[in-house]
């Protein structure tokens, strides 16, 4: 079975919910308003159950209802982990057997953005969610280079740090900065360094689509809600290959 | 024992007195060195304005040519009056337009005569700056008896961060009319590492727009305007941090904003800004906002944002009351300390809630004349904004029970975009359910004696004045350095903006900051 649709209370009823603005006064022409965008959206029946103006010329809807589309779970595009997930033991040993020295990772955020939430929880010792970051692996030596990073910068001490891998976080995607910014980064490191000597690519950040890396250059994305021990295992995989 | 926490008054006066002996180094550091950026808001409040061609301020252009010169360590404003006189310019925009064009030479006179009469008329330039800085603070209080006060505390503070300064003000106004007593307008991300300050009106940001002078002045213009319509003055912030804090500092006292974010080590811990830098600019910075009549928002949220919130609860304690000890010696007042801290404490830990109210009440019992500023949560909101707005509500709630005085409101969305405009009015309403419901619930919130919350506060005032101890004996720099706030190492000789830094020669002299000290 590879058809579902969404569940509210029963098997096959198809209800969701949804909620939105419209830049319309709330009055009976706005309510129908709304209830054309769901049809439009694929909602029928939809109900309406709460509209409320905000400020002069604004109404927030909630709206009620099922929807005729029919999902089909083996169309489904995703990027499924394709290496082992090892424990940090497991990757000390691996990089020690394997490379025989401890491999080069420089971390920071680039552009503007300023948010280190994403490249702390990855590299500091603290960790996120209980488990401890890179820099607590004794075979990775780990340099943050922080906040508001140029390109220049990350690729010189990339260089300096004879890095094995390069970790960009990127929080910020007003007028898309991840994918500029991304993209400049892929582009300086190509420019400067021939391909082989390239450090592996690797971006994280909430709003990236995992599939991108080809369009970005980069050499593999992770999204939200990663953990220091999947990029750590994903490190060791693609520079060390997987323990045999 | 005193107050609804029984805490010892002994130890809250020991616990000033460490914070006095930790912060006393720090404000002697500052004493004995300048910075291009407390130079430069010399000159802006000395009346130079504008910016060259490409978009560098005519203050830098000039400082930078004194720089070449004659170096910092005199300070610009003998060297750039004497040569007003030797030049016979009179406007001194023209004479860093002269100086950037390589015409003009800058030296430090010799003749006492010639440093008095430099000195004379430098006092004059800054002292009319200064004046518009006064009359905007009695202007302010004027309009407040006019327009009058909010009728609530806290004060609720919404954030409007579009990028372009003609979307924020629609948004700004909006956000008033639906109840929100302080806007601030966030800044672009890169704007602190910038060493200018950008110029005009601008439409461009990342994430926030550009602090600029032309911005305040819109923005305060228009807040006045929904002030009017509502009846209640509605206050605005902007941030006096990053590299060119004492200049922003000054264009907020010439425009009238209300309140400035300035914390003593965000821009050391966060953006990695030379410790010394950043202390020298600070104290600048704090005692032109106390003499603007400015509230100071202070940072120590941001530490619970990195750190654990319960493992580095005290830290916020200490950060507080060396941010007072800082404050106060740079001539702030109480009403003035809008001393930061944070809900970050993971919701999925038992108590966590009473953990936040034991926390809250301790920042209340400890500055009980400070306007606290209340932050959201932020690390443990997931997307799941179903969650959120709950956690918001709690959040809320903690904030009418401790009374604390500025509550910026979460948004439920935080994590997942800037906020909708549907997100605004979810996340007001929250505030308003509780406030409606609970807003002087405070006043039968005492918590029992010997119990949790007292327990917890007792043992997180006890932990700071450990810390404080040994940051006394440690000095605040090594702490810094070693990681103490916000798991951030910092050292004294590294981070951006120390060739910025210069020594106080024998000559210094600064006109403001004279002013300021008088």
């Amino acid at each position: 079975m590879t058809i579902v649709r969404p569940y509210g209370d029963t098997t096959g009823d198809g209800m969701v919910q949804l909620s939105f603005t419209l830049p319309v006064p709330h009055d009976k022409r706005a309510e129908g308003a709304a209830l054309q965008l769901a049809a439009k959206m694929g909602m029928d029946p939809a109900m309406l159950v709460h509209a409320k103006q905000m400020g002069d010329g604004f109404t927030f809807f909630v709206v009620y209802g099922r929807v005729t589309h029919l999902v089909d779970t083996d169309q489904v595009q995703v990027v499924e982990r394709d290496y082992p997930l090892l424990s940090a033991k497991e990757i000390n040993a691996v990089i020690k057997r394997r490379v025989r020295r401890r491999l080069n990772v420089v971390g920071a955020c680039i552009g503007t953005d300023a948010h280190t939430v994403g490249i702390d929880a990855i590299l500091n010792v603290k960790g996120v969610a209980g488990e401890k970051g890179l820099e607590s692996y004794r075979e990775l030596s780990v340099t943050n280079m922080g906040a508001q990073v140029s390109v220049p910068d990350l690729v010189e001490t990339a260089r300096e740090r004879k890095a094995d891998a390069v970790l960009v976080s990127q929080v910020v995607t007003q007028r898309d900065a991840h994918l500029l910014n991304t993209r400049a980064m892929s582009a300086a490191f190509r420019e400067a360094m021939p391909a082989g000597k390239r450090p592996l690519l690797i971006v994280g950040g909430p709003r990236f689509d995992e599939l991108m890396t080809a369009e970005l250059g980069v050499d593999r994305i992770f999204g939200r809600g990663t953990t220091p021990r999947e990029v750590a295992s994903y490190l060791v995989h693609a520079l060390a290959g997987s323990p045999a | 024992m005193g107050g609804k926490l029984g805490l010892d008054p002994r130890v809250v006066r020991k616990a000033r007195r460490l914070a006095a002996r930790a912060g006393q180094p720090v404000v002697d550091l500052a004493r004995s060195h300048t910075t291009v950026s407390v130079e430069r808001a010399v000159l802006r409040l000395a009346g130079v304005r504008g910016a060259d061609a490409d978009g560098i301020p005519w203050v830098n252009r000039l400082v930078d040519a004194v720089c070449a010169d004659v170096g910092l360590g005199h300070g610009v404003a003998v060297p750039v009056f004497h040569a007003m006189r030797t030049t016979g310019v009179e406007d001194v925009t023209v004479l860093a337009q002269k100086a950037a064009a390589g015409s003009v030479r800058f030296a430090v006179p010799e003749k006492k005569a010639d440093v008095a009469a430099a000195r004379r008329l430098a006092k004059r330039a800054t002292g009319d700056g200064l004046k518009i800085v006064d009359r905007r603070r009695a202007e302010r209080e004027r309009l407040i008896k006019r327009w009058g006060d909010p009728p609530q505390r806290p004060w609720i503070y919404l954030i409007v961060a579009t990028g372009d300064i003609h979307e924020d003000i629609p948004q700004a106004q909006a956000a008033a009319r639906a109840g929100a007593d302080v806007i601030a307008v966030i800044r672009s991300t890169g704007q602190s590492l910038l060493d200018y300050v950008p110029e005009g009106a601008t439409r461009e940001g990342f994430a926030g727009t550009y602090a600029t002078q032309e911005n305040f002045r819109l923005m305060r213009a228009a807040l006045d305007e929904t002030s009017k319509e509502l009846g209640r003055y509605v206050r605005l912030t902007n941030y006096a941090s990053g590299l060119c804090m004492p200049e922003i500092a000054a264009l907020a006292g010439l425009e009238r904003l209300d309140m400035m974010l300035n914390d003593s080590m965000y821009g050391i811990l966060f953006r990695d800004i030379n410790p010394i830098r950043t202390f020298v600019d600070q104290r600048f910075s704090r005692q032109v906002h106390a003499r603007a009549g400015i509230i100071i928002n202070t940072g120590e949220d941001n530490y619970l944002t990195t750190a654990d919130a319960v493992e580095a609860a005290h830290t916020v304690t200490v950060s507080q009351l060396l941010n007072e000890f800082f404050a106060h010696e740079a001539g702030l007042a109480d009403w003035q300390l809008g001393l930061g801290h944070a809900f970050e404490i993971n919701p999925d830990l038992p108590e966590s809630f009473r953990l936040e109210l034991a926390h809250a009440l301790l920042a209340r019992e400890l500055f009980p004349d400070a306007p606290l500023k209340w932050m959201p949560p932020t690390k443990h909101m997931t997307g799941d904004v179903f969650r959120g707005n709950l956690l918001d509500g709690f959040f809320n709630l903690a904030g009418a029970l401790t009374g604390q005085g500025i509550l910026l409101v979460g948004m439920m969305t935080e994590a997942v975009v800037t906020p909708w405009l549907s997100d605004r009015d979810i996340a007001l309403q929250n505030v308003r359910y509780v406030l409606n419901g609970a807003g002087n619930l405070h006043e039968d919130f005492v918590p029992a004696p010997g119990g949790f919350i007292r327990q917890r506060a007792h043992q997180v005032l006890g932990e700071a004045v450990e810390l404080l101890e040994k940051i006394v004996d440690d000095t605040l720099l090594t702490a810094i350095a070693d990681g103490t706030f916000g798991i951030m190492k910092r050292p004294a000789d590294r981070g951006k903006g120390l060739d910025g830094v210069a020594r106080l020669e024998a000559s210094y002299y600064n006109p403001v900051t004279e002013a300021l000290e008088a």
